[in-house]
């Protein structure tokens, strides 16, 4: 059963059709997974505050419902380590199409991976495990497998990555923390069975790896057609 | 449902029979069931008229005996009541032929059938197919007996959703000596599909190994299909066509279905352990592989060879499907080297491959096989036949598959299948070692051998 606070979220998001990073995070976060601190500013006084409450650097994030991909309108910015360039961020952002805020949050850092779903027409809900970043579609090193997922079959997705040894430590760098890996596959996993409904996709992209942890930098879930009023806002 | 009117039907209604066009499918069903099959058949014709110097029966409900399976081949529109007669008169089954039903946008009859059926808990298969053969059972083919070439009666299921691709693989099959438990058409799969077939199949003591060709699944279907075959106790193959846009395309007005995301089908496949060929080639292969009892564990294959350059492309295509050729340890080389005849013994090379070189007797291919089967080093001997070489004889197949029976380690051949050779081939096959007609085949199989194992 949904939370009755992931319901609303989902029905909010329901006018534009997918839900906006910092709401997504904030689902992901009630269904117990690791996403970074962050804040939705929709204020400069409260990005500022926030920024300083949790010291710099900080990355901050555009948020807007008409913009999907938000590196393409210089929407993302990472590293920010003053109150001028915060400020700068902040002015760039409310010119662009929609603007509806700003995400501030701490920077994290580790091995760039994709964790995906989908709700397949003919195989239901399946999760995608890749190396992520913006160079997804380019390595398209990634592997698919039908929800829900335990952790063993979560540790036999990152096996049958070709890239594996980045994340099991490759020439002197540490491997990353698998069991954080699996855990979160497996919660994921479960998260999209009680999302089957609504959801037409998730993308967590990228999720960072270290060798403590994982953490959710950025996400995105697309409604269900049938749970999107308009499907003002998409892009092709 | 009860599918045993439509798999095993005692008697028979061909529904369309013509008296005046005996090339109409229905003619040609009635005519080849009721000459070459235990089945009392029946002609049935709305219209009336003479066939074959009878009158035709004009309704289902006029029919002397209880039909098991009424075979309907009369244009879209006219049945429903044909079906809804069936259903009425306690028919068992129905395989409906016709086509012009979902495939060319007239999904609303065909839902009116699927509504009916299942009102009634009628089992029939199609529309928009060929229906069943069973050898020596029945045979709804609307294809007249003269133009096919039926397989040897044994142990492959096949199902299809396109006739035609069902037809070409028991052509291959029976060149190559596959043996077929059953083939089925499912044409659109209205109401039977490959998940009642799977099920039905899976209880068949005849049937040892599924295959399947797919387009597309409806709605959850490919789900509980990979489910369902993951826990299926015989060998799943999966051809699956529309893999490309263009190909989705294709799928969409051939039969009416949704190609879907090819990633994800094939990722589903291979996660309970469902073998997806990519090509009929493959599919003949990895059947005939299959329907071989051997298995084995692990990935190390040995090859044995008259020809270094046959060895050659058979390593690279294990590489390239994942098979490891290790070299064998040095004492092994040593021990084998001596036991060849003098002639092989001076060039031959015995590191895996094993090339016996053109030079090899029959002798030297059964010592090198029997050591090599007994090597725990090895999982899997691919034997690579050059009939052609003069110191080999038609002997060696049943020599070699003597070794097989005696030491269990899984045999596979390669041998150019041409008539000359028929009897090495038979010395394999008729001991139940599978032959390939190419190396990259024989390759294959021993894959298929592997993989069919849930990993």
């Amino acid at each position: 059963m949904l939370s009755k606070e992931i319901q609303t979220i989902l029905e909010d998001a329901g006018k534009t059709g997918w839900v906006v990073e910092p709401e997504a995070k904030k689902l992901l976060s009630l269904a117990g997974l690791n996403v970074p601190r962050f804040t939705w500013a929709t204020g400069w006084d409260q990005a500022l505050q926030f920024a300083h409450a949790i010291g710099y650097p900080v990355a901050v994030k555009v948020v807007s419902p008409d913009i999907l991909h938000k590196s393409d309108v210089r929407g993302v910015m990472v590293g920010i380590d003053t109150d001028e360039k915060l400020s700068a961020a902040f002015h760039h952002f409310s010119t662009l199409r929609g603007f509806a805020g700003m995400v501030v949050e701490e920077m994290v850092s580790g091995v760039e991976l994709i964790i995906g779903a989908k709700v397949d027409y003919q195989f239901g809900p399946v999760i995608l495990l890749g190396i992520g970043g913006t160079g997804v579609e380019i390595y398209k090193d990634r592997c698919l497998r039908m929800a829900p997922l335990d952790q063993k079959e979560a540790e036999t997705m990152i096996k049958s990555l070709k890239a594996r040894q980045l994340l099991e430590g490759h020439r002197g760098s540490k491997p990353v923390c698998v069991s954080a890996l699996t855990h979160m596959l497996a919660g994921f996993s479960d998260l999209v069975m009680q999302l089957e409904d609504h959801i037409e996709s998730i993308d967590l992209n990228p999720v960072m790896c270290s060798p403590d942890t994982c953490v959710i930098a950025d996400a995105r879930i697309m409604l269900h057609s049938k749970h999107a009023a308009t499907a003002a806002g998409r892009e092709p | 449902m009860n599918l045993q009117p439509l798999f095993k039907p005692k008697t028979m209604a061909v529904i369309g029979v013509s008296s005046t066009n005996d090339r109409h499918p229905a003619n040609v069903i009635y005519n080849k069931n009721a000459h070459r099959y235990p089945i009392n058949v029946f002609p049935v014709n709305t219209r009336g008229g003479v066939f074959q110097n009878e009158e035709l029966i004009t309704s289902v409900s006029a029919l002397p005996q209880k039909i098991d399976l009424a075979v309907i081949a009369v244009r879209a529109e006219y049945v429903p009541d044909i079906l809804a007669e069936c259903i009425k008169a306690g028919v068992g089954s129905a395989a409906i032929i016709s086509g012009g039903f979902a495939e060319s946008g007239n999904t609303e009859i065909q839902d009116r059938l699927v509504a009916m059926a299942k009102e009634a808990d009628f089992p029939f298969i199609g529309p928009n197919c060929l229906g069943i053969y069973a050898p020596a059972a029945v045979d709804t083919f609307f294809i007249p007996s003269e133009r096919m070439l039926l397989p040897d009666p044994g142990n492959v299921a096949l199902i299809s959703q396109s006739g035609g691709i069902l037809v070409d693989q028991m052509l291959k099959f029976s060149q190559e000596g596959i043996g077929l438990s059953m083939a089925v058409s499912i044409g659109n799969k209205a109401l039977i599909n490959e998940l009642h077939l799977l099920e039905y199949l899976g209880n068949d003591p005849k049937a040892k190994v599924l295959a399947f060709y797919v387009e597309g699944f409806g709605k959850n279907e490919g789900r509980e299909f990979v489910r369902a075959a993951g826990a299926c106790p015989k060998p799943v193959v999966v051809l699956k066509a529309g893999k490309s846009p263009e190909g989705r395309q294709a799928v969409s007005s051939h039969t009416a279905s949704m190609a879907g995301d090819y990633d994800v089908f094939s990722a589903a496949l291979s996660q309970y352990g469902v073998v997806e060929a990519q090509n009929e080639i493959e599919l003949a292969s990895f059947c005939e592989a299959l329907s071989c009892s051997a298995r084995f564990t692990g990935c190390r294959v040995g090859i044995v060879t008259g020809s270094g350059g046959h060895g050659a492309l058979a390593v690279d295509a294990c590489t390239d499907h994942g098979l490891a050729v290790p070299s064998l340890p040095v004492p092994l080389q040593q021990e084998l080297r001596e036991q060849l005849s003098p002639s092989a013994r001076v060039i031959a090379s015995v590191s895996n491959p094993i090339d016996l070189t053109g030079s090899a007797g029959d002798e030297d291919f059964v010592v090198t096989v029997r050591r090599l089967s007994k090597t725990p080093e090895i999982d899997c001997i691919i034997v690579l036949m050059l009939p052609y070489l003069p110191g080999t004889s038609s002997d060696l197949g049943a020599r070699l598959s003597q070794i097989y029976r005696q030491e269990g380690k899984p045999l596979i051949a390669y041998i150019p299948h041409i008539e000359k050779y028929g009897m090495l081939i038979e010395g394999f096959e008729l001991n139940n070692i599978p032959v390939s007609p190419s190396i990259e085949g024989a390759v294959l199989m021993a894959d298929a051998m592997r993989r069919c194992q849930r990993c």
